[in-house]
């Protein structure tokens, strides 16, 4: 329960971000997954030379700088040619630090370790106990998403953001200067999703490998949660957290539900296969299953205002 | 008129069509005509990706699964052939791997096509990813890690050909190839390929015509997964062997690169891009391990400055050819061509001595070759040294660029007039 609860929460730091970042330019950064990977390899290079907390703060601010730099170089380049070459470059933009990735720290994971300070058991549940890390990585994640909230509604800059939002030519006529409160937005996402790394790379594993595995679940969290929706991304990041968790510790199939209420299957038959897969198995399907049968039922995804 | 268009596409064809099958008899030795088997395989695969993204603007990232799973039933099906409960011919085996797509583009298209633009793009990724992870649960069908394996020499030889030698599945791959290709482009010249533009351009209007842009999106899925799955059979003919990783995400995209880096604006874009790319992929990867960061560059370079591809970058010149001024283009380019030499070497060097360092040093130390030239990446001077040649490359490169700049504005004077007059 815990453990979905802060996996969900560190989804909602990633899908938070890329769902300001789209909600505000229509663009779907495909390199978000790989802003939380360099996250995460920054904090471990920060973490060998100054420790864990220093990289808390280095590691997203150099992320927001680099993703400063591709907004402001890349992105604002592309725009004339349209929506595509956006989603193209960010797609380009990905397995170009996949393989920098690859070419600095190696193909094997690195030794990116939780700091002692925090290495220990808050408490124990029954017989299981649950790591202390777990209980910061969730502190984190809430002090962020209040921060978020809080300097979304009720600081100016948040004021002039969510005006930019819906109404950037007005903004604009006002005198603010629009494209940078864009590049701001993209570097703030680019931040979130380092810190994400930061706080995650740790918790789980630190590989070449880390943006691709959680950047479709991103994908399948905003268009669950309803594209551009924060509130229907942060229900989405629960719901998809708590169902990757759990369905990996039921080891029930099809085939020993049905033996149990006494049905006998013929293992020779075609689709013996299918029944005996069991839930765990099928694990990493279920995100993608309940996005398509959201698709079908809900099409603008669970708090979506638009389709299409 | 247009008759005269008619003889020059028919004579476009014709010269198509001996290129094809001379290239064999010129290049013999087997990896190249092994390359010029995957490239015959890619321009289908690449073609069938641009009835998506170039002609009815949708952007797949899921397009190998159609692929992927007509290489699976065509895998099956040959096993079954040469089990001998099949009867048919392995010259038609791409069919069942046609069919297949088709059958899995009516049920995944009925899902994805409802949406257009970014939606469609993530729901496309989903649906990969979702076909993906299945492959793995599914041992019997998909064979797990190591694939499904057959062998195409099975059945009655007709007229001799068994498909034993490269040569002929070459032959096979190449009819397939040209088949494929004329009808793809019978399909724009239908109204169905010109309502495909009109959707793409702008799906209200076509609404508004009285057409229904879902249907003609979910038409062109289907009709494309048809051809992605061709050649998937004819992938299978070609290696024998088919794995997941044919159907993931990484094929995915590599399908859109070709066809991007090609250009997705002209028809014939996505074959420049499946033929170069083909090349690039098994040049590079002989002769160092980054391959893929300088594919990457490339592609990233590609969309910042010609977003057309190169298709386009060709078409640009074809009104400065048609009043016979290319020729004054020609120094500029030159210039900026070898300007950027000197970038790309900087570059290359850089790249190179990191790699050297941070990931080839337990095995062969810090001293490298490069170019011709021995040199230890542990000392600061060749790092100097490469960055100097970038900073000295760039600026000739904006110099050049200017010098491009203005031999352009004379052609474009000289065309201008031309019309004029």
């Amino acid at each position: 329960m815990l453990n979905s609860l802060s996996y969900g929460l560190l989804l909602f730091m990633l899908s938070s971000g890329l769902t300001l970042i789209f909600s505000m330019m229509g663009v779907l950064n495909f390199a978000h997954a790989s802003f939380y990977m360099l996250g995460a390899y920054f904090a471990y290079q920060t973490s060998t030379y100054l420790g864990f907390w220093p990289a808390l703060i280095v590691a997203p601010a150099a992320v927001a700088f680099l993703g400063a730099l591709t907004e402001r170089y890349g992105l604002r380049t592309v725009h004339k040619f349209g929506h595509v070459a956006e989603l193209l470059f960010t797609f380009g933009l990905a397995y170009i630090i996949e393989e920098f990735v690859h070419l600095l720290w190696g193909r094997a994971p690195v030794e990116y370790r939780i700091p002692p300070i925090l290495d220990f058991s808050a408490f124990s549940i029954y017989t299981t106990q649950y790591p202390a890390y777990r209980v910061f990585m969730m502190l984190v994640s809430v002090a962020m998403l209040a921060a978020l909230y809080l300097a979304l509604t009720r600081t100016r800059i948040g004021l002039i953001i969510q005006a930019s939002l819906t109404h950037p030519d007005m903004v604009e006529a006002l005198g603010h200067n629009v494209p940078r409160v864009f590049m701001t937005v993209f570097a703030g996402g680019a931040a979130l999703a380092g810190l994400a790394g930061v706080i995650g790379g740790n918790a789980f594993v630190t590989e070449p490998g880390m943006a691709a595995s959680v950047g479709t679940i991103v994908f399948v969290v905003v268009v669950f949660g309803g594209m551009g929706s924060l509130a229907g991304a942060f229900i989405a990041s629960l719901i998809i957290g708590a169902v990757q968790t759990f369905s990996v510790a039921f080891d029930y199939s099809l085939a020993s539900i049905l033996t149990g209420m006494g049905v006998q299957l013929d293992p020779e038959s075609a689709w013996y296969e299918l029944w005996k897969v069991t839930i765990a198995q099928a694990a990493p399907v279920l995100p993608y299953v309940l996005m398509v049968l959201m698709l079908i039922v809900r099409p603008k995804g669970l708090m979506g205002t638009r389709e299409g | 008129m247009t008759s005269f268009f008619h003889i020059r596409r028919l004579a476009l064809w014709a010269i198509t069509a001996v290129v094809m099958i001379a290239l064999p008899l010129v290049l013999t030795q087997s990896f190249a005509i092994s390359m010029l088997s995957q490239m015959g395989i890619a321009v289908i695969f690449a073609l069938s990706y641009n009835m998506l993204l170039g002609q009815t603007g949708m952007l797949s990232f899921g397009h190998a699964v159609y692929f992927g799973l007509g290489a699976f039933f065509s895998a099956h099906a040959l096993n079954m052939i040469g089990a001998g409960n099949l009867g048919l011919p392995v010259t038609f085996l791409p069919l069942v791997g046609g069919v297949a797509g088709l059958a899995f583009g009516v049920v995944f298209g009925y899902v994805t096509t409802k949406h257009s633009g970014t939606p469609f793009a993530m729901i496309s990724l989903g649906i990969a990813e979702m076909v993906a992870a299945c492959s793995l649960m599914f041992p019997s069908f998909f064979g797990g890690e190591g694939g499904i394996s057959t062998d195409r020499v099975v059945g009655e030889a007709v007229m001799g050909i068994t498909y034993g030698q490269g040569r002929q599945v070459y032959y096979l791959i190449a009819g397939w190839c040209f088949v494929c290709m004329i009808a793809m482009f019978a399909l724009t010249q239908t109204p169905l390929g010109r309502m495909a533009n009109a959707v793409r351009d702008n799906a209200e209007r076509a609404r508004f015509v009285g057409y229904n842009p879902t249907r003609v999106r979910y038409t062109m899925l289907i009709l494309s997964s048809f051809f992605a799955g061709i050649a998937g059979g004819l992938a299978v003919i070609n290696y024998e062997l088919v794995t997941a990783e044919s159907l993931g995400v990484v094929a995915s995209g590599n399908v859109l690169l070709m066809s991007f880096i090609g250009g997705v604006g002209h028809f014939f874009g996505p074959i420049i891009g499946a033929v170069l790319v083909t090349y690039l992929q098994s040049a590079l990867s002989n002769y160092t391990l980054a391959w893929l960061l300088y594919f990457g560059l490339f592609f990233l370079v590609m969309i910042l400055f010609a977003p057309g591809g190169i298709a386009s970058l060709l078409a640009m010149h074809k009104p400065a050819w048609d009043v016979g001024q290319l020729k004054r283009l020609v120094p500029s380019y030159i210039a900026a061509g070898a300007a950027s030499l000197v970038v790309l070497a900087g570059l290359i060097a850089l790249i190179e001595m990191i790699y050297q360092v941070e990931t080839k040093k337990e095995q062969s130390g810090t001293v490298m070759n490069l170019f011709g030239l021995t040199f230890d990446a542990a000392n600061a001077g060749p790092w100097i040294g490469s960055l100097a040649t970038m900073a000295v490359g760039a600026a000739l490169l904006w110099g050049a660029s200017r010098l491009v700049r203005a031999s352009w504005q004379q052609v474009t004077i000289a065309i201008n007039a031309k019309r004029g007059a």
